[in-house]
């Protein structure tokens, strides 16, 4: 069997910081959304525009037409924040498929033994990234609420003592807040790590084209779940900035 | 029993039990947005939005159980 690892591997440490392999990954990655994003920038100001930023802005529109549908004439305002999100997670699912990634091996010193592992891990399989995500998701709908709501609904809509059943409501809707943060992070975790045990054990039984329907499966897996946490994000802005009844 | 065979076994039922109910909500889903679509063939974007949200949803319940059994087994 190979040995799969639940948690990032620490491959050196720099000032005390554990730099794991999956932070390398996520460097990466973030340096070629800049990159991307860049250019495109780059490109648009130009008068004959390459293949490129069309095939981006493809993108973008297709995804600016659906957060359309979801969240109407506020769409102008939370298109980066969401945008950023389905970007960023995408290119991370699908540099996490590449060849190397988890199967280049680097040589550290763990305790007393030497042992191998993987120089890159696929980002979103280490739950650190994606708890990470899902708090600045989970944040940044409580911010909107207060900017749109103003601080005291966003309050009254936790605390409301008008009659004993709207206060315990307001428990529970409290209690659903901090569970969004559990249900990102681990549907996102969960989807891709499986991914990439699915994939290993896939090419351990049949090391020859068997793997090849499962990747095609990961590229679909990596663009949905993209899709469904930047989605998600949008849904519960749209419901956080509605007035209340 | 061995402790590792209980480990192995309680990996084993984690998903397998988990896995039903969610198998159950996509299937349901499934068929009712196809059944909507059927009635509405021009809501077809809406509806597939819709569905996809759902089934992320329903889909997550699967994805708990199996973190679950993958941190008994691997963890």
């Amino acid at each position: 069997m190979p040995k799969i690892s639940i948690k990032a591997e620490i491959i050196f440490h720099l000032f005390g910081l554990a730099i794991t392999n999956s932070m390398i990954a996520s460097a990466i990655v973030f340096l070629l959304t800049v990159f991307v994003a860049l250019y495109f920038k780059h490109q648009s100001t130009l008068k004959r525009k390459g293949n490129f930023y069309y095939l981006i802005k493809f993108f973008v529109k297709s995804i600016y037409d659906l957060f359309y549908s979801v969240l109407g004439n506020k769409t102008n305002v939370f298109f980066p924040l969401l945008f950023a999100f389905f970007f960023y997670i995408l290119l991370e699912n699908w540099f996490g498929l590449l060849p190397g990634v988890g199967s280049l091996l680097i040589k550290v010193t763990e305790g007393h033994e030497e042992v191998f592992v993987p120089l890159l891990r696929g980002n979103n399989a280490d739950l650190n990234t994606t708890l990470a995500l899902a708090l600045i998701s989970v944040l940044s709908i409580q911010f909107f609420s207060i900017k749109y709501l103003g601080i005291k609904k966003y309050l009254h809509k936790f605390f409301n003592f008008a009659d004993p059943i709207s206060f315990f409501v307001g428990i529970l809707d409290i209690l659903s807040e901090f569970s969004k943060i559990l249900s990102f992070a681990f549907r996102l975790f969960g989807n891709i790590f499986a991914g990439e045990v699915l994939l290993t054990i896939v090419a351990f039984l049949v090391p020859v084209l068997a793997s090849f329907p499962f990747i095609a499966l990961e590229i679909f897996v990596g663009f949905v779940q993209a899709l469904v946490f930047s989605m998600l994000t949008a849904v519960f802005i749209s419901g956080a900035i509605a007035e209340h009844h | 029993m061995s402790t590792e065979a209980v480990k192995l076994l309680s990996v084993a039922v984690a998903i397998s039990v988990g896995a039903i109910a969610p198998a159950l909500g996509i299937g349901m889903i499934g068929s009712k947005a196809v059944e909507a679509l059927g009635r509405n063939p021009e809501a077809e974007s809406a509806i597939r939005t819709t569905m996809i949200l759902a089934l992320a949803f329903a889909e997550a319940i699967a994805i708990y159980a199996l973190v679950v059994a993958l941190i008994l087994k691997f963890a």
